[in-house]
């Protein structure tokens, strides 16, 4: 992607994380527009071919933000979801991609203000790094 | 099953860096149950090499699948037309797979697994070897629990000095292990079979074994000629 | 019988061996300081076979050397490093070069020595190793039953056992299969828990393995309390109790010169090593010690000395 604008995907958790993006639109709060979701049930459905696949489609970082630790509504998915995103951390230098690409949040289904405020911090963190994908 | 492990990244990028056009070849059996070289992991090799090749600017052509048995040829044929068009395959299957491609084509087959042993599925994620396919099984005096395999000296007549006070093996690089001849003791207790310890197990003929060669089972019975 | 040990077991009286780690170089000369130093104390001398699988100077060189040195060499081989028959072979070689006492071991495992990526051998096993001696030497067979022509290696044939590895119970039993097998003399490993010795011994006695075979404690002396506690908390098979960690720290405390405390440590790991020795001799149907001072062989004619074994 070259467009100024970075594209970020995020895979969001049906019960937290989506649906403190809906509250972040509901308290029209700004987060950067080319933040794409995509609605999981739970973070633990996250695959690692969604995310190569998303970076192969096109995305300048992608996000999987899950609920707080201890929150899951399916107990261990998100503490799952977060292994694989670390071990797919590991993986992306070494495809040419800089890890940073790629993180995990957590947060909770009443945090509209914190779903807006990383998605700015993901936009702002992909447009300083130095090489393009 | 038999267990494998996917070779590092650096190392498959290194292998398919002269060529443009691969067929990624899982095999569905052993491997895709171990999760190296299924379907799966296919899908996942083939997008994480073109990331990497469309990172380095030069792009690779990649075709995806996985047939049911790759040590077997009726599995292989019908994929021979595409197999030919390749300029290298990149077979995910056992090593098994990754020689019965070679056999058959004309095209390089690049191994994209290291295989290691014949194994059980410890839980989820971890998977251990108990069997050493020595060609003497002589688990029927062990308890079902297998020396050769399991005991890193493959000991006959009991445990060495080596075992912790835990009962586990002083040979582990990967965790603790329990040491064979502990639980080949525990089980026996259990079955009442200790006695069997008493006796002194003999020097294991080991040409049934590797040592012997390579080997081959033939069942004249089941041959099609002659 | 060609052996200066199986005569000194022979005699009853109570035996002394030790033992000597073959250099990390091809100097003979090592050897031949090691062995003036324990002449004149021992009645036999172990040598090593690339111990803790760190490639040293072959065991069976060592002991030819010590052999001219006027010393009784017990030739440790282990299973780790050859397979049957390279294992007969260095027997019979040993046996032409004048070496009586073999001790056969399955050997540490090469994972933990300077070649990691080894290949282990593990043909054989102890027992199975203690077998091919006594069969060579007894029926003029190797282990295949081929003939062995001409004349038989008369080995006094040994091996170890440990008392205080898991299973517990298990121990007395394999120490059976290997006086079955053969082995006329057992060295064990360092005995720092006397009780499990004990129970050890008791437990053989049941057997009926005290007549039948010579049981050599194993013993060492510790340098320092940090070596102690290393053994207590890092050594598979190694049962080191917490009451002479503490006596050889209580050694060292107050000392403030570096040297004195060492020398302190050391009075000490050899005081408490003297005392096994009297406890272990004290024990029916224990026929002698075979002390470890591993790279502190300058220790033997104090400990042995001081246990009151040799004047």
């Amino acid at each position: 992607m070259k467009s100024d604008e970075p594209k970020i995907v995020a895979f969001c958790c049906h019960y937290c994380a989506f649906a403190a993006a809906d509250l972040a639109g509901v308290l029209r709060l700004k987060y950067p527009p080319n933040v794409h979701i995509i609605r999981l049930p739970c973070t633990g459905k996250l695959d690692a071919l969604y995310v190569l696949k998303a970076f192969e489609a096109g995305a300048d970082g992608v996000m999987v933000a899950g609920c707080l630790e201890g929150s899951c509504h399916f107990l261990s998915g998100n503490v799952r979801a977060k292994k694989r995103v670390l071990a797919l951390k590991g993986l992306l230098p070494k495809l040419g991609i800089a890890p940073e690409r790629l993180e995990f949040f957590h947060l909770s289904s009443a945090q509209g203000d914190r779903f807006a405020q990383i998605a700015r911090e993901m936009t702002e963190r992909i447009h300083n790094l130095k090489e393009s994908l | 099953m038999i267990v494998a492990d996917q070779k590092p990244i650096e190392e498959i990028l290194q292998m398919v860096e002269p060529y443009r056009k691969v067929l990624f070849l899982g095999c569905q059996s052993c491997v895709a149950v171990c999760m190296a070289g299924g379907e799966k992991e296919v899908g996942l090799l083939a997008a994480a090499v073109r990331l990497a090749r469309t990172q380095q600017g030069r792009p690779i052509e990649i075709t995806e699948g996985a047939v049911k048995r790759q040590c077997d040829d009726e599995f292989n044929e019908p994929w021979r037309k595409i197999i030919e068009q390749q300029e290298a395959v990149l077979s995910l299957a056992c090593g098994v797979g990754v020689n019965k491609l070679s056999e058959r084509f004309d095209v390089p087959i690049l191994p994209a697994l290291n295989t290691k042993f014949f194994g059980e599925v410890e839980r989820q994620g971890v998977w251990a070897e108990v069997c050493a396919g020595c060609g003497n099984c002589i688990l029927h005096l062990t308890g079902g629990i297998c020396p050769i395999a399991r005991c890193a000296k493959n000991l006959l007549n009991g445990p060495c000095g080596g075992v912790r006070a835990d009962g586990t093996c002083e040979v582990s690089h990967d965790g603790p292990r329990p040491c064979a001849w502990v639980m080949i003791y525990e089980r026996l207790g259990k079955l009442n079979q200790r006695k069997n310890l008493e006796k002194i197990f003999a020097a294991k003929d080991w040409s049934s074994d590797r040592h012997g060669g390579p080997r081959r089972r033939i069942r004249e019975d089941m041959l099609l000629e002659g | 019988m060609e052996s200066d040990l199986q005569r000194a077991l022979a005699s009853k009286k109570f035996v002394v061996t030790a033992e000597c780690g073959p250099p990390k170089s091809a100097d003979r000369r090592v050897i031949e300081e090691k062995a003036k130093l324990l002449k004149d104390w021992v009645d036999a001398v172990n040598v090593t076979d690339n111990q803790t699988a760190v490639t040293r100077m072959s065991s069976l060189a060592a002991c030819a050397i010590l052999k001219s040195c006027g010393l009784d060499p017990v030739f440790q081989i282990t299973c780790r490093d050859r397979n049957r028959i390279a294992l007969q072979s260095d027997i019979l070689g040993a046996y032409a070069l004048g070496i009586r006492n073999v001790l056969c071991l399955t050997g540490d495992h090469q994972s933990f020595g300077n070649h990691p990526q080894a290949k282990g051998v593990f043909d054989l096993d102890s027992v199975h190793l203690i077998e091919a001696v006594k069969t060579m030497r007894d029926e003029g067979r190797f282990l295949s039953g081929d003939e062995l022509v001409g004349e038989r290696p008369t080995m006094f044939i040994g091996a170890v056992e440990n008392p205080f590895a898991p299973p517990y119970e298990f121990r007395a039993l394999r120490l059976k299969k290997k006086v079955e097998a053969g082995a006329q003399f057992i060295q064990t490993q360092i005995v720092y828990n006397i009780q499990r010795f004990r129970e050890f011994i008791a437990r053989a006695g049941d057997l009926g393995l005290l007549d039948r075979v010579f049981i050599l404690a194993g013993v060492s002396p510790i340098k320092t309390p940090g070596a102690a506690k290393y053994m207590r908390d890092n050594v598979p098979g190694l049962d080191v109790p917490t009451e002479i960690v503490a006596r050889m720290e209580a050694a060292g405390k107050g000392i403030e010169d570096k040297r004195a405390r060492a020398e302190a440590w050391r009075r000490e790991g050899i005081t408490i090593c003297v005392e096994i020795i009297q406890q272990i001799r004290e024990i029916p149907g224990v026929a002698g010690v075979h002390i470890m001072a591993i790279e502190w062989e300058e220790a033997v004619p104090e400990i042995v000395h001081r246990a009151g074994l040799r004047r």
